[in-house]
């Protein structure tokens, strides 16, 4: 089966040596540089990008092509193309597996969406715990400059480009672009105010396009087989293939490369794919896009409320708004099973958006301490009743009116666990004694797939 | 352009924003401002105080936006028409700003030099709740000195990074910033670095709370028993124009001027602020003529506004200041029997603001 | 007497390497490369001395209390002396729910140190991270740039035994 199916990114992925240049060279890499760089302007690059329909994989799901239309370009100023290789968000580890496994599609694809950025100098940030992938990187730049891809008058041109990889010093919230651009100017991570956008005032207040790695490494597939026929694959707006990070507890978590389209059912269950939930248990919730986005139980997940089948697609997944749908987000799909505690799990994911702060809004940096607080005291066994009030409140008060989403990533995990399953969270309050016990669940009525 | 704010329409330059517009119309309809300061650049749009909604876009584009946006950082455009005090939501949300700002908060007016002047109890006092919802433990820091004349409490900051913008634009060599992140950010020099330079104390007048306060000042006396007097000197390090802060015939703080918002409009230099505190140093032009933003002094506070535990706190802070003379270190608001609350509070009836007089007055007496 | 502390400064490759990143960003634009060269002097010194980070200033010519606040808030940067292998381990959601509470409780114990802690022998500290991008093969942890994935209590205990010899 999986054979059949059109693979964009991860087509040679299994190729031995395809880390290398040689290797990547030989099975059709670089092809886009040359056929870009030589046969096309940058205009017409663009215009297949926009064409493509691709959307931007980093989570936001802005259209790819309409993000670059509007780079401003004022003379004699420089731009910059940076590509977000931060990927922190609890549940996705995509860009991580892409850059180790192909570097030379990112590099590709950067410079490639460089020349038609019209940018000199692109960096790729990558997270700083990813230490050993900034080496991969580095080590593929200086072969494909070796070999006349990148640096001065690539392959007779006259298109110059440099191309560097930057380390992250741990920290989410530099996933966010302008936090990103902060911390490539040596700063603290502190997200910026906007407006001024990245695309007029980014990098060095210079104009510049941010895109996430496996967004940026769609290009050389478009650009060699035009944006038409990266629109041809998946349905409505949601075009071409997504990386999906798989984990919890899935009988084949993994990278897999999925059309657009194909139902979440078969994504779970099929053994192209995830292959089902670990052997004698059954799906509980999941969390389909990453940790910002809203947690589903298992029944809304793999129907709509309207009991239509539901689709890996950024409009299925949203199908029903926050009441009873989710977001496609990054593709962080993390299953649970009936063994996994909804109210641990949400205490877990506030703390992590607590320590993620960068502190510079008050909603933000105080908001998202006092719901880890309460939430750690309802699983501790140490909550009552109106605390689930006070949470829901607490997470309104901050959802929207923080400097970047993060305030908002951090409101909706809480918000949409006590929708879904406030009665496991009663329970925590009602039988604090048993639910406080190793390993206890709720056993509750719930719906299990 | 023409900007409309809570019905208003006023004319003002491209590029203003809609906090200076409506600053401009005038303070019943300006948002409250707790990071945002004129006079440092790149300030604002950190505390979200001054959140509005935007009904209409512009004229070419009238659709409102979809989130509150920052008012100090916003910009207007030609026929923008804005809600501040009329939008149910911006109040809502302004409260709930209130609360975070206060959840991690000391309960510290009392022993709090900044108590009476402090854009937090005005931010509160105005549109805060009527009580805290908060149950878990505080955050606390310890306070520290930054060099000889300054001290950091560093619990009370708000992270307005008001000070950091200061120290960076007019002094030549900042020593202190924001280390950590999150909730866990401090101002602080990272190694006990005492801040030396000549226009370092402008960072206390710049602080919206009593963080950072003037250590020549510090339990000298409350703000509302002094009396407020423009002055200059001929100074050859800065202006010399500075406000004396008097209690009798003492001069017992100086302080920057600054206008109705709170902004000081001259920063003024170490010397003018912590050695010349003699009359004989200054010429004397009169009165301090602008409105202190105060809570004590501001009329501005109705009945219905009243957060008990703010007036609370004033009312416990002004009984023992004058009933345990200034040994205000141990003092909570717990101490404040609450007969005696009632007794000095409640009759004064309509607000906690004439209550707080009442008790200025029964002060007075004594 | 007294015996002034040697000043920290880059070994030679370092230095090189240093100077080779300072070429990656504009003219004037050399504070860009605080992120690394922190890292660089870290991997030198094991940790993030206050004496580090000075010379880093130094060197890049921008003021203590800049290096100050950016070596506080990202969480890679040992502000206090470490073990000589520092364990970070993930801590969050997608690695606690496969298993990751007993793995971890089991780590400690068997180091015998607790977390932020380095174990009596100075051999471990071990730090608990949030999300290291490694979900689908968790639980996971990190020492210096390797990953260790897939953990079992099995597979800590071998680790660990391996690097104490
Ligand atoms: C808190 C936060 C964290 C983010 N983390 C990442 C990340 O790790 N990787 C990423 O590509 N985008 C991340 N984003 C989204 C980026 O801000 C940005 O939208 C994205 O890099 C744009 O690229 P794209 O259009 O190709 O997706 C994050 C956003 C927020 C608010
Ligand atoms: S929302 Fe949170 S992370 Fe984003 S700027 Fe505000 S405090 Fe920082
Ligand atoms: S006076 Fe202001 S800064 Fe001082 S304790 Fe009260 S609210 Fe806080
Ligand atoms: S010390 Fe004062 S001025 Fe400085 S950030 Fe804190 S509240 Fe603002
Ligand atoms: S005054 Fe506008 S955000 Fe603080």
């Amino acid at each position: 089966m999986s054979s059949e199916r059109l693979k964009i990114l991860t087509a040679n992925a299994d190729i031995p040596g395809i880390e290398t240049f040689e290797v990547y060279r030989k099975h059709g890499g670089y092809t886009a540089v040359e056929k870009a760089v030589k046969t096309m302007t940058p205009d017409a690059v663009v215009e297949e990008v926009k064409k493509s329909g691709v959307r931007g994989r980093g989570g936001a799901g802005f259209p790819m092509g309409m993000k670059w239309s509007f780079l401003a370009k004022p003379e004699g100023v420089p731009r910059y193309l940076v590509c977000n290789g931060d990927e922190s968000e609890p549940g996705t580890f995509k860009d991580h597996w892409l850059m180790k496994t192909i570097p030379h599609l990112l590099i590709e694809g950067m410079i490639v969406s460089s020349f038609a950025l019209g940018a000199n100098t692109s960096y790729i940030y990558v997270r700083g715990e990813l230490m050993y992938v900034v080496k991969i990187l580095e080590k593929a730049i200086a072969e494909a400059k070796a070999a006349g891809f990148l640096g001065k008058n690539i392959l007779g041109s006259g298109y110059d480009l440099e191309l560097y990889v930057q380390p992250g010093g741990g920290a989410y919230i530099c996933g966010e672009e302008t936090a990103l651009l902060e911390s490539l100017e040596g700063k603290r991570g502190n997200p910026r105010n906007k407006p001024p956008f990245p695309a007029v005032k980014g990098l060095y207040q210079c104009p510049t396009v941010v895109n996430n790695v496996e967004s940026i490494s769609t290009t050389p597939w478009i650009v060699n087989n035009g944006g038409e026929a990266y629109a041809a694959v998946g349905i409505g707006r949601s075009t071409g293939t997504k990386l999906i990070s798989a984990s919890g507890h899935l009988k084949k978590p993994g990278v897999y490369e999925i059309p657009l389209g194909i139902t979440v059912n078969e994504f779970i269950y099929s053994d192209e794919w995830c292959g089902g939930i670990r052997d004698g248990h059954h799906l509980k919730a999941v969390v389909a896009g990453g940790s910002s986005v809203p947690i589903l139980p298992a029944a809304l997940l793999l129907k709509t409320a309207n009991g239509e089948d539901r689709l890996m697609t950024y409009e299925s997944l949203a199908d029903g708004g926050f009441a009873t749908g989710t977001m496609l987000g990054s593709g962080g799909f993390i299953a649970m099973d009936e063994t996994s505690c909804i109210v641990r799990n949400t205490w877990n994911f506030s703390r992590f958006y607590h320590h993620e702060s960068c502190g510079q809004c008050s909603p933000c940096r105080e908001g998202t301490g006092w719901m880890e607080k309460v939430l750690h005291r309802i699983e501790h066994g140490h909550g009552s009743m109106h605390d689930i009030d006070l949470l829901v409140d607490v997470s309104k008060k901050i959802e929207g009116n923080t400097i970047c989403p993060l305030g908002d990533a951090a409101a909706w995990p809480v918000a949409s666990a006590i929708r879904h399953f406030r009665d496991e969270f009663e329970w925590h309050i009602k039988f604090p004694q048993e639910a406080t016990r190793p390993g206890a669940v709720y056993r509750g009525h719930m719906e299990l797939a | 352009m023409k900007v409309t704010i809570d019905n208003i329409t006023v004319e003002v330059e491209p590029g203003t924003t809609i906090l200076q517009a409506a600053r401009k119309i005038g303070p019943e309809i300006a948002p409250p401002a707790m990071c945002y300061y004129e006079p440092l650049k790149a300030s604002g749009g950190k505390c979200r105080a001054c959140l509005v909604k935007v009904t209409a876009g512009s004229e070419k584009d009238p659709r409102p936006m979809p989130k509150l946006v920052p008012s100090c950082i916003t910009q207007v455009q030609d026929g923008m028409v804005v809600e501040n005090t009329i939008n149910q939501q911006v109040l809502d949300t302004r409260k709930g700003i209130v609360e975070f700002l206060l959840i991690n908060h000391p309960l510290d007016c009392p022993i709090c030099d900044q108590a009476g002047e402090c854009h937090l109890q005005d931010f509160a006092f105005e549109h805060g709740m009527q009580q805290t919802r908060y149950e878990e433990e505080r955050r606390t820091f310890e306070k520290t000195d930054l060099g000889p004349n300054i001290q950091l409490h560093m619990t009370r900051c708000i992270l307005c990074y008001r000070c950091v913008f200061t120290a960076d634009q007019i002094t030549d060599g900042r020593v202190h910033g924001v280390l950590n992140r999150g909730d866990h950010a401090e101002i602080s020099t990272y190694l006990e670095k005492a801040i030396d330079n000549d226009f370092s104390g402008n960072v206390i007048d710049v602080c919206p709370v009593g963080a950072l306060t003037d250590k020549t000042y510090r339990f000298k006396n409350r703000v509302w028993f002094t009396k407020p007097v423009d002055a200059h000197c001929d100074c050859d390090k800065c202006k010399g124009d500075v406000t004396l802060w008097y209690r009798g015939d003492e001069v017992i703080r100086v302080t920057a001027r600054k206008n109705q918002w709170g902004e000081v409009t001259a920063f003024i230099c170490n010397k003018c602020r912590f050695e010349r505190k003699k009359t004989s140093d200054w010429v004397i032009e009169g009165p301090t003529k602008v409105a202190r933003h105060s809570v004590i002094s501001a009329n501005k506070y109705g009945a219905n506004k009243i957060v008990p535990e703010f007036a609370r706190r004033l009312a416990a802070s002004q009984y023992k200041d004058v009933k345990e003379g200034r040994n205000l270190e141990q003092l909570s608001i717990q101490q404040l029997p609450e007969e005696r609350f009632k007794q000095l509070v409640a009759p004064a009836g309509e607000s906690a603001v004439a209550g707080i007089r009442s008790i200025q007055n029964w002060a007075d007496d004594k | 007497m007294i015996t002034e502390k040697p000043r920290i400064q880059f070994t030679p490759e370092r230095l090189e390497r240093a100077r080779e990143i300072l070429t990656h960003y504009p003219e004037g634009k050399q504070k860009s490369a605080l992120l690394p060269l922190l890292h660089l002097i870290q991997e030198q010194e094991g940790w993030t001395s206050p004496e580090a980070m000075d010379y880093i200033a130094d060197f890049l010519g921008i003021k203590p209390i800049e290096v100050y606040e950016v070596a506080t808030f990202y969480t890679m940067y040992h502000l206090e002396p470490v073990g000589k292998h520092v364990i970070e381990y993930c801590r969050t959601g997608p690695c606690m729910i496969m298993g990751g509470e007993e793995v971890y409780a089991h780590l400690k114990k068997k180091i015998g140190a607790d977390d932020g802690e380095t174990s009596p022998d100075n051999l471990f500290t071990i730090k608990p991270v949030e999300c290291l991008a490694a979900c689908g093969w968790g639980p996971c942890f990190q020492i210096r740039e390797k990953y260790y994935t897939h953990l079992t209590i099995e597979k800590v205990d071998e680790i660990i035994d391996e690097l104490k010899k």
